[in-house]
Parts: C-alpha cells; sequence; structure tokens
C-alpha cells in the first residue's frame, strides 16, 4: 500500500558490501516507506540475497562504503541482535537446524530478548504459551512442532511456515523474506503468503526476494525492482513482475549497459 | 648408545608400572579377605589374571590417548567403611526419590541412605551381596547365579576389570524376575569420599521378559572445601592430594530372552578423582538394551561399555554425553560385538571439550559372518570451545557379515557461525546464542533419559555448564 505522506522506515544509500575482497553490492539505493511491500528480483548472483544479509548483519559481509539508516538510526552500527530487536527481521532462504533446542524455547527466548530490549518485562512460560498456540494459527502450524527441535527434521515448507511463525512473534517493522517462496508446493505457498498478508499492517513493510513472479500472485507488491551487478537498475510496479516472467531478464541488462 | 638410554628409561617406567600394579593387587586382595563374601575361587582366578597383566602405558593401543602416569604419583590404600553425614550426601540422593536405592560411600553400603524396592522381595530381588547372604533363601537362590553371572561377562579379563573381581567389598545385586515389569527407576548411587582406592561392583539381572530402568550416579566429596579459606596454601595442596581418589567400578548387565533394561549413567565425580569403570552387557534373543552415560566430573575418566550378544533380533542403543572444561580427560571406550543375526545397534556419542580438556572416544563394532542383517550406526560428534582442548576419536568398524547394514561418523568442529548469526537475527545476543547451542548439543543425549526428575536435573546441570 503505497502513501507518500508515510513515514521512511528505511534508507539505503550508495551500499557497497564485499565477502573475502569480493565486491557484490556496488552501490545499492534503495527506501522503503511504513505500508509498503517491495519485491527485489534478479538473477543468481546479482546480490540479492547478500543485501539482505547485508541489512541483517551477517558477519561474513563487510561494507565498504555507503548507509543505511532504519527509523532514523545508522543501522550498520548496530549488532545483529540489537538489528533485531530494533524491529528487522530476516526470514531465511536455508533456516537453520539447531538440534536439542526446542522450538517452543527458542521462540521464548527470542520473544523475551526483543521485550527486554524494548523496556518491557520478560513473560512467563505460562503467558508464552498462550501466545506462541494462538500465533502458531497464522500460519496453520500443530502446536507438536513447537515440542520439537528448531526445525530439525522440518520439510522445506515446515521450516518456512516456522520462519513466518517467528515473524508473527516478533512482529517487525521491517520483514526481509529470501527466497521464502523456493521450495514450497502451491499449499505452502499459500499458507506462507497469507501469513504474511495478515502480519502486513500500515504500520510495517516487507521486501520480497525472489526470482519468481509466483510469489507475488499471492502478496502483492507496490514496487518491483530489479537487482543486477549488485546494484538495483530497474524499478516499477507489479507489472514489471510479469514482464520479466514473459521476457527474462536479458532485456534489462542490455538496457543497463547501453546507459 | 641412544638405544642403551632409552631401553634403560624403558626398564625404569615398566618396574614403576609393575611395582603399582602389584600395591593396587595387594590393597585389593587385602579389601577381599575383609569383605568375608567368600568368593574364593573367583579371587583367585582374578587374581591370577591380574598377574598376566600389566599397568597400562602409551605403548597399549588400549591406552594410546590415555595416559595413566600421573596415577603412579598415588599410592591409593583400600577404602574403609567411613562414618557417614546423611545430610552431606543429599543434593545427589534426592535426585531420584521414588523407589529402590541402593547407597553406597567407597564401595561400602550404607543401610541408612538406602530405600527399598517397591514390589515384594521375591519379584525383585536388590540389596548388597553381603546382606542378602546372611538371608538363607537368598543365599541359596543366589549360589548358582553368583557361579554363572558373576564375574562371567566376557571381557573380563581386562586389568582393571579382573582387579575389580579381586578386590570389591561388596556387590550391588538387582535381580529382576521373569515378566516383572518395575515401574519406578532402581538407583545405585555410588558416594566417594577422602583418597582411597574403591572398587565398585554391580550385578544386574533381568529375567525373561523383566523390564525396568537403572540409574547408577557416581559422585564424590572433597575435604578441602573448608581448606580453601585458609591462606596456607601447602596445607589446601596437601588436602587436595589426600583427596584424590581412583574409583574403579564394574558393573555386569545380563539381560535374558525378551528383557528391557533402560540403563542411564551419570558420573559427577569431584575434580581430583580417577574413575576407571566397565559396564559389560550380555544380551539374549529379543532383548532391548539402553545406555544413556553423562560424564562432567573426574580429573580422568575411563568408561568402557561392552555389549556382546547371546542371541539374535537384539536391540541395542548407546548414547552419551562427556563436557568437559579445566584439565579434564574423558575417555570412552566402546564394543559392541553383534555375533547374531538381525540385531540393530544405535550409538551416540557427543562431547564437549572447553579449556585444555581432552576427549578420547573408541567405538568398535564387530560384526560377524553370522551378524547377517545387522543394521548398526554408530555416530560421534566433537564440539571444541577452546584452541587448547584435544579430541581423539577413532571408531573401529570389523564387519566379516556381507549382507549388512553398518553407518558410522566422526566430526569434529566449533560452535557454527551460522548457527550463532540465526539466533542473533532473531534478537538473541551472540553469547546467549553460544550457550544455547551447547546447551542444544548436549541435550540432544540429555532427552534420551526416561526418567523427568533426572532428566530436568541433567538440563539444568547443562544449562549451568554452557553459562
Amino acid at each position: 500500500m503505497i502513501n507518500e505522506t508515510a513515514k521512511t522506515i528505511l534508507s539505503v544509500r550508495n551500499l557497497h558490501a564485499s565477502v573475502d575482497g569480493t565486491e557484490i553490492l556496488k552501490g545499492v539505493n534503495f527506501e522503503v516507506k511504513a505500508g509498503e511491500v517491495h519485491a527485489i528480483m534478479g538473477l543468481n548472483g546479482s546480490g540479492k540475497s547478500t543485501f539482505s544479509k547485508v541489512l541483517a548483519g551477517h558477519p561474513d559481509y563487510e561494507v565498504t562504503a555507503g548507509e543505511v539508516i532504519f527509523q532514523g538510526t545508522d543501522l550498520l552500527e548496530l549488532e545483529p541482535h540489537e538489528r533485531a530487536n530494533s524491529g528487522v527481521f530476516l526470514a531465511f532462504q536455508y533456516p537453520l537446524e539447531i538440534p536439542g533446542v526446542s522450538n517452543r524455547d527458542f521462540l521464548r527466548v527470542a520473544y523475551n530478548s526483543h521485550r527486554k530490549a524494548n523496556g518491557e518485562e520478560e513473560i512467563d512460560v505460562f503467558d508464552f504459551d498462550d501466545l506462541v498456540e494462538e500465533r502458531s494459527n497464522v500460519v496453520k502450524m500443530d502446536v507438536s512442532f513447537l515440542d520439537r527441535s528448531v526445525n530439525e527434521g522440518f520439510s522445506g515448507g515446515e521450516k518456512k511456515r516456522n520462519e513466518i511463525l517467528q515473524m508473527a512473534l516478533l512482529e517487525p517493522t521491517l520483514a526481509i523474506l529470501d527466497e521464502t517462496d523456493s521450495g514450497l508446493d502451491i499449499d505452502a505457498l499459500k499458507i506462507v503468503s497469507n501469513g504474511v498478508n495478515q502480519l502486513s499492517t500500515p504500520k510495517n513493510a516487507s521486501i520480497l526476494i525472489t526470482h519468481y513472479q509466483r510469489l507475488l500472485n499471492y502478496i502483492v507488491p507496490d514496487y518491483v525492482h530489479v537487482m543486477a551487478q549488485g546494484r538495483i537498475v530497474k524499478t516499477g510496479g507489479k507489472e514489471l513482475a510479469q514482464e520479466l516472467e514473459s521476457r527474462g531478464y536479458d532485456w534489462i541488462v542490455a538496457e543497463e549497459a547501453v546507459a | 648408545m641412544t638405544n642403551t638410554v632409552s631401553s634403560a628409561s624403558d626398564s625404569v617406567g615398566k618396574v614403576n608400572r609393575e611395582t603399582y600394579l602389584k600395591h593396587l593387587l595387594t590393597q585389593a586382595a587385602a579389601a577381599a579377605d575383609e569383605s568375608h563374601l567368600g568368593l574364593k575361587a573367583l579371587r583367585d582366578r582374578a587374581i591370577a589374571l591380574v598377574n598376566e597383566r600389566s599397568f597400562p602405558s602409551g605403548k597399549d593401543e588400549e591406552w594410546r590417548f590415555t595416559d595413566l602416569s600421573q596415577m603412579l604419583e598415588q599410592p591409593f590404600q583400600r577404602a574403609q567403611p567411613v562414618s557417614v553425614e546423611a545430610d552431606s550426601w543429599s543434593d545427589h540422593l534426592n535426585l531420584l526419590t521414588e523407589g529402590a536405592c541402593l547407597t553406597t560411600i567407597n564401595g561400602h553400603y550404607e543401610p541408612t541412605l538406602s530405600r527399598k524396592a517397591d514390589q515384594t522381595a521375591d519379584a525383585v530381588i536388590i540389596g548388597p551381596l553381603s546382606q542378602l547372604l546372611k538371608h538363607p533363601d537368598y543365599a541359596k537362590k543366589l549360589a548358582p547365579i553368583l557361579e554363572s553371572k558373576l564375574a562371567q561377562v566376557k571381557g573380563g579379563s581386562e586389568v582393571f576389570t579382573a582387579l575389580n573381581t579381586v578386590g570389591f567389598a561388596d556387590v550391588m545385586v538387582v535381580w529382576v524376575q521373569a515378566d516383572q515389569v518395575v515401574d519406578t527407576p532402581i538407583y545405585i548411587a555410588r558416594g566417594s569420599q577422602g583418597g582411597f582406592l574403591s572398587q565398585v561392583r554391580s550385578l544386574v539381572i533381568a529375567e525373561r521378559h523383566a523390564k525396568f530402568t537403572l540409574v547408577e550416579s557416581f559422585f564424590g566429596q572433597d575435604e578441602d572445601t573448608n581448606a580453601q579459606c585458609s591462606v596456607d596454601q601447602d596445607r589446601v595442596d596437601q588436602a587436595k592430594i589426600q583427596d584424590t581418589r581412583c574409583n574403579n567400578s564394574v558393573t555386569e548387565i545380563w539381560l535374558a530372552e525378551g528383557a528391557q533394561i533402560n540403563h542411564i549413567r551419570v558420573q559427577d565425580e569431584s575434580a581430583s578423582t580417577f574413575h576407571l569403570a566397565k559396564t559389560a552387557v550380555d544380551q539374549a534373543a529379543n532383548s532391548q538394551y539402553q545406555c544413556t552415560a553423562v560424564d562432567l566430573g573426574a580429573k580422568l575418566s575411563r568408561h568402557h561399555i561392552e555389549v556382546y550378544q547371546s542371541g539374535p533380533q537384539t536391540d541395542t542403543k548407546m548414547y552419551g554425553l562427556s563436557a568437559l572444561g579445566d584439565r579434564q580427560l574423558a575417555d570412552t571406550h566402546s564394543l559392541l560385538a553383534l555375533t547374531y543375526p538381525h540385531g540393530s545397534a544405535t550409538q551416540i556419542q557427543k562431547n564437549i571439550v572447553d579449556d585444555r580438556a581432552h576427549c578420547v572416544f573408541n567405538g568398535k563394532v564387530y560384526v560377524s559372518t553370522a551378524a547377517q542383517l545387522t543394521d548398526a550406526s554408530q555416530l560421534n560428534r566433537n564440539l571444541m570451545l577452546s584452541t587448547k582442548a584435544r579430541v581423539d576419536t577413532k571408531p573401529e568398524l570389523d564387519i566379516v557379515a556381507d549382507n549388512v547394514k553398518c553407518a558410522h561418523g566422526a566430526t569434529v568442529s566449533q560452535l557454527q557461525a551460522d548457527e550463532v548469526f540465526y539466533l542473533q537475527s532473531r534478537g538473541i545476543s551472540a553469547e546467549q546464542a553460544q550457550r544455547l547451542l551447547l546447551y542444544g548439543f548436549g541435550m540432544e543425549v540429555v532427552e534420551k533419559i526416561s526418567v523427568p526428575a533426572l532428566k530436568t536435573a541433567l538440563s539444568t546441570r547443562l544449562r549451568d555448564w554452557a553459562s
């Protein structure tokens, strides 16, 4: 939902980032206002996933230039957990398995970390159980998943649903969904998309990183951006995604080369 | 010239080890005399076995990674009965508040710290051999059992097992009769105090289709707790030397046809203890044995677990966790000897090694020609938290049968940066993330423990350890 007068949540200017000395992001400019849904599309290796990891603070990536302002704060100055507690959420492309730690414990520790960081009291086990069981409905997740180890033995779809459950609990201001549609069958895709749509409000925003237009049938973006060679090279409305689906990416790369 | 020097130093070492083993043997034989259990033929055979053996050195393949030379400095005397203050052991004994409990301090039975079984005495015979023999009915019943079961599981000729057979002060007997299902865990609690050689022994028998949970726990007290307040460092050191002890434990477990034993073993000895232990298991047809062993304490510990089949279609599960810091050493030596068809076995040994600690895993799996259609898997995972920590892992698979499924793996790693980042991205600090991951790593084993009170106590212990 576009509202020109809405507050700017995220402002990225001339962002450069490298991994192991190789520059991947080469000057990204990007702005997100409250209430908006942005899709970032592009070929493998274009820098989409790197961009999401840099925003979340992955230690393997080094920011070499540029700035990222999140709700008036310099995001790059914050530790990954501080970014999370200030309202940034990254749904992982490949959520990790944490054997031996129950999903319920993990979610409670994360939830209470947020509360503590925001000056609220931690909630006890019983109140948390009520809350998490209620939120599980958002992604139609059976409560039995709460007592299994985090993501261990979960199918691809179950892992992604678990990511959205975390998002439902932590209620981020900015959600970045990295290839959340990959490996999902159509039913799981609907459930996950539905969950994301339910969580969408005029006060928060999401960035969907995806290869395919398919996801965008269910979560309709306000803006579609194309990333190539570490920069955003084209921005349009949702119809750009359809164009990419039918024409591929070559024409954009060619346009970019001419420019 | 070099040769002469090296052979000279070898012979010095050899004399020391020989003398030391003789010393231990003398102490063991004296303890046997004081025990008044009889068993002369058994003890004599064991003395002969010890005389054929030598005290292990790094040149023995079985002891390559576990150096016992520190023990040579300790002239351990056999443990005598001591006066016991019940309160000082309550933390360990209160772990389990229901079911039968046999408690020994330094290998000597403590009736005041023990509890009787819930079942009628004929269905479940539990008690110290010294007491059971005083009861004419039991003495008569036990005679053939002692003949056929005590010190009769294979592997009894290993030096420390034989030494234990020479000198155990008593035997904790758990004998569950056919078709009996015992709902509450049977607890054998082994406390130690003072600087002694204790040789503790258990004989556990599950008759046909019997089913129960056995909990063994090893713990100790240091007498230097007060001395630590003293400014006189010499006195502190002196107290520590006096408290250095050796606990040589042997538990023999027999499962008759269709029997099921769930065995939980917690080694939480005090920091100056040498803990040498053997668990020897014989599994008859269709029996199920599960061992969950957690090693947290001791200066040096070795758990030798050997499982032998005496029939087809057995199921064996061995789960182990060692969590070590300082300069601790823990060695898990396992042998799974599959000699009948259709056996299944799963083994998972996990180790967390911090500071300058050292963890050893040696897992042998032997599958004979007869053991067709065996399905076995072994996994050893090690987590190293410090650059000074050391891990030696040695899976040994000897598979002769051709139609079997046997998998094994060993990993040594540090905490994965990606896992830490995943938790951080959910608002959890790096430090707390590491604690959670460590806890999770250990909990995979602790979760196998079916006794809720014990599982809770150990998960709390693990949480404290990780923080």
